[in-house]
This record gives structure tokens, sequence and C-alpha cells, in this order.
């Protein structure tokens, strides 16, 4: 399963983060990110809390303003100041460690919301195209319920379908199984797998490392704002060639997540 | 349907145990109400000057000839509480939008909005309807209103557009950060954000805060009276200039509280059981 697409394969990389960097305040949380993602690869974002995958996620939606560096999408300088972010947004799903649903709003309502709003889909069309999606995730039957009456589990797949209906170049995943109870992060990642299937070009922030072994093509260890390692999956999870990845998966190791 | 289930005796205990409990709560809530409420219905028609008060307040005959009176002026009262209301709820919006409104294009209207809120929050109510009833038509103005009733209804308007607005923002600013985000993310512009996802939110959420002030403008309408206006309470004034009776007062207050302890109810409800009054 690893390196199953190598880097800069035909037509070139889909997403290509250049030396940006990111400070909140006083706080420098991205030091010069380097990193590109081919399509249809799957890159998972390693490092501890802090190390600025999040952020860096943010960045590249442009839910944030990068300090310094490009962030380019199919080529074209999405962070240039004159490039409308809703525009950009619009070719992007980024799902949120915390669900981050519409409370007001159903689960088929969180779906098409950004389909009929932002995309222009009709309202049958978004519908239909959103039961779908719903059951393509397991949802089938959960389309009229709130998210309160999900389990966290259920609303993170509904927020995976949110962020996959419009069928973006690349999805960004902020470790979204974090805030789930164990026994529901199996279901949350069948679904991320079977985008994988699909050959979804994602950027993976996890801190589920046989999953990242099982779905990334290619790892990126992130260490206080920088990347530290990045390598085919089973080489860096595997043999690590930096200390700084070693003693990091040493640790999740000896807390029994590894 | 439903299994069968097979309901211990330890159950049937605890459940008659419980039955119990609850009949006794309603049996000392009764005592008690009767006890209160008698005690102080007995401390009024006991005091010396009740005979007097009875006359003077609760005149039977008294009550049947002004409230057909009273009862016209405060139609009056109704409707321009309802009109000041829809207004407000507009108004109130386009404040707090302005005041919660980060594009810099907005900021003369935004430093605009914060006066207002300032102002009209800051001075009495009572005396922007004198400011505004008196002054608005002494400048002379062609095309300026001079109805006591509009300028009136002007001035309960600016002051709880000026509250409700407030109420607006703190709901506004109660929906969380990452709702904003999430609707940025799939794709939506700040506006479809707030259109879509923020602001059902928030209303949802001062739904109560909103009903309360509902009911403080429906007193408060009161005030236009002094302007001139032949509404409920002025009607009441006058019978009772004429007739040295307060009973027409009363009359008008239980109109009042016809509206107000309705819509306090409604208020309850929204806040939740533990508000309630069952």
């Amino acid at each position: 399963m690893s390196a199953a697409v190598e880097p800069g394969a035909p037509g070139g990389p889909v997403l290509e983060v250049r030396e940006v960097t990111k400070a909140f305040g006083e706080r420098e949380v991205l030091r010069g990110i380097d990193l590109s993602v081919a399509e249809h690869e799957a890159i998972a974002l390693i490092g501890a809390s802090g190390s600025g995958k999040s952020t860096l996620l943010r960045c590249i939606d442009l839910l944030e303003e990068i300090d310094d560096g490009d962030v380019l999408l199919d080529g074209e300088t999405i962070t240039d100041p004159a490039v409308p972010p809703v525009a950009v947004r619009r070719r992007l799903g980024l799902v949120f460690q915390a669900y981050n649903l519409f409370p007001h709003l159903t689960a088929l309502q969180n779906v098409v919301l950004g389909e009929r709003r932002a995309h222009g889909a009709s309202r049958a069309e978004a519908e239909a195209h959103g039961r779908e999606l719903l059951a393509r995730f397991g949802l089938a039957g959960r389309e009229n319920d709130r998210p309160d009456g999900l389990s966290g589990g259920q609303q993170q797949r509904v927020a995976i379908a949110r962020a996959f209906a419009a069928r973006p170049r690349v999805m960004l995943l902020d470790e979204v199984t974090s805030a789930l109870d164990p026994e529901l992060v199996g279901e949350v990642l069948a679904a991320v797998r079977d985008l994988k299937e699909e050959g979804m070009t994602m950027l993976i922030a996890t801190h589920e490392m046989s999953f990242a072994r099982e779905v990334a093509d290619r790892v990126a260890f992130l260490d206080e704002g920088r990347i530290a390692e990045l390598g085919a999956a089973e080489q860096v999870l595997s043999e690590p060639r930096n200390p700084a990845t070693h003693r990091f998966l040493a640790r999740l190791l000896q807390a029994g997540r590894g | 349907m439903t299994p069968t289930v097979v309901i211990s005796d330890r159950r049937l205990e605890r459940e008659a145990a419980k039955r119990r409990r609850a009949r006794r709560g309603q049996a000392i809530a009764a005592t008690s109400t009767v006890l209160v409420i008698g005690g102080l219905v007995a401390l009024v028609l006991t005091s010396p000057g009740w005979p007097t008060v009875r006359e003077t307040f609760f005149s039977w005959s008294v009550f049947k000839d002004a409230f057909p009176e009273v009862a016209e002026g405060f139609w009056l009262d109704v409707k321009l509480f309802v009109i000041v209301e829809a207004a407000v709820l507009v108004v109130g919006l386009a404040i707090a939008l302005l005041r919660t409104s980060r594009s810099p294009a907005f900021f003369p209207l935004r430093l605009l909005a914060t006066v207002f809120v300032d102002l009209f929050r800051g001075i009495p109510t009572i005396l922007l309807v004198y400011l505004i009833g008196f002054g608005v038509p002494a400048l002379m103005l062609s095309g300026m209103p001079t109805d006591p009733v509009v300028l009136g209804g002007i001035a309960l308007g600016l002051s709880y557009s000026a509250y409700v607005a407030e109420v607006y923002r703190a709901g506004i600013r109660s929906v969380h950060r990452g709702q904003r985000d999430a609707a940025l993310a799939v794709g939506l512009t700040e506006g479809q954000a707030l259109r879509h996802v923020i602001l059902p939110q928030a209303v949802r959420r001062i739904a109560a805060p909103l009903l309360n002030d509902f009911v403080a403008l429906q007193k408060d309408v009161a005030l236009v009276s002094i302007l001139g206006p032949l509404e409920a309470f002025r009607f009441a004034q006058i019978i009772q200039g004429a007739t040295f009776n307060f009973t027409p007062l009363i009359a008008a207050a239980l109109l009042y509280l016809a509206v107000t302890v309705p819509l306090a109810r409604v208020v309850d409800r929204m806040g939740g059981p533990e508000g309630s009054v069952r």
C-alpha cells in the first residue's frame, strides 16, 4: 500500500505548500512548511499537539492568513491576497476535529447547505445527492435527525459527507477521530478509507498511527512548526530516520496508541 | 411492540414510594398556598382603611362605567405596541449587524450604531418621549410627523431598538466561532454564513430575553399618554379626575395584565421547565 502514487505524478501536484510561516502574536506555529500533495495521494500529518498540524490545514483552507510563503492549488497561488478566499474554499473540503455541524439543521440540511448556497445546486438536486452521500457513509434513515440526536461517530460522518458533497479537489481532515469515544473511531476511519479508495486527494492530520500506515501514501512528521521527516508511510512509521520522529513514535507506543 | 418485561416487586415498591412522595409534596404546596395567600387577603381586608380603599379603588359601578372607554383606549396601546415592536425587531437587528460587522467599509456606520445604542439606551424612556414628542414639532420642519401617537411611537422605538440591538448582539456573539469556520469551509460567503448559520442559532438563543423586552415595551406604551393621546392610562386618568375614584386605573391595569401575563408565561416556557409555574 505504501507509496502507491509517486509524488509529482502526471499533472503535477494538486496542492503545494511552499515555505509557509504563521505566527499567532509571538508564538511561531509554522516555521517554513514545504509539502506537495499529488493527485489521489493521501498524506498523513503526524506530530505532537501544538506541532502545527491544525494550523497548517486551517491556513490551506484560508481560515487563517499565512505570514509568508505560498499555497498553490492546481498551480494557482491561493494565498495571493488578490484571490477571493470564498472561491478557493469551494474547491477544498475541511473536516473539523469537533465536527462543527450546524446544530439547527438536520443531517441532510448540513450536507446540502454548501451545495445549495455556495454551488447553486437546485434543492431537489442537492437533496438527492445529499441522501446518496449519507447512505454511502452509513447514515440512511438519519437524514432528518439533528446533530444532537446523533452519536459522535455519526456526527463526524455527516461532517465528512458535508465536506465531500461538492467534490473538493483536496480534503483536509483535522484529527477527525480525536473527539470520539474509542468504539466510534472505526466507523469514521472506514469513511475516510472509502474516500481514499475512490482516489480523493487528502491531507490527514491524525493521532492514529495504524490508520496513517493503512491509508496514507506518505507520512509527514511535524515538529515545532517544521516538517522534520517526510517519507513513505511504512518507512517513517517503522524506521524513522529523524531521532525526533523516533522519540515521538516511542512515546505513542508507550501510551498504547502505536 | 414493547417486549413484555417482568416488573420486580422491588421496583413496584419504589414506584409506590415515589408516588407517595409526590402526593405529600402536592399536599404541602396546597396547604402553604392557602395559608400564605389567605393571610395576605385577611391582612388587607381587616386593615382600618380597607372600606375606603374598596370604595375608591374597587368600585364595581365605576368600573362598569369606565371599562368601555378605557378598553377603547387600550386598543390604541395594542396597535402602537404591535407596530413599534415590529419596527424594533428590524431596527435592532440592523444595529446589531452593524455593530458586529468587521468590514472596514462599515466603520462610520458601526460608529453611528454604537453611538445610537449608547444614546438611546442611556436616556430614560420617559425623557425620550418628552424630548421627541415636544421637541420635534417645535422644530416646525415640514414633512416631520406631528401626531403625538407617531412621535411617541418613534421615541419608544428608538429606546427599545437600542436594548434589542444589544440582545441580538449578545446572541450573535454566543454562537461558537467554529460555526463560522464551518460555514466558510463549505464555501459560504460571510453574509451567507450570517444568514444561514449564525443568525438562526442566535435568534433561537435570545427568544426568551427578546420576549422579555416585548413585555416591557407593552407596558411602556403607557408613557405615550404624557403627550396627550387617548390611550388606556390617559382615559383612566380623565375619568379618575372627574369622579375622584381610582377604579378606572385598576381597569387599565387589568387590561395590561391581560396581555403581559400570557406573554410572561410564554417567556417562562422558553426559559425551560425550571422557570415555569405549573
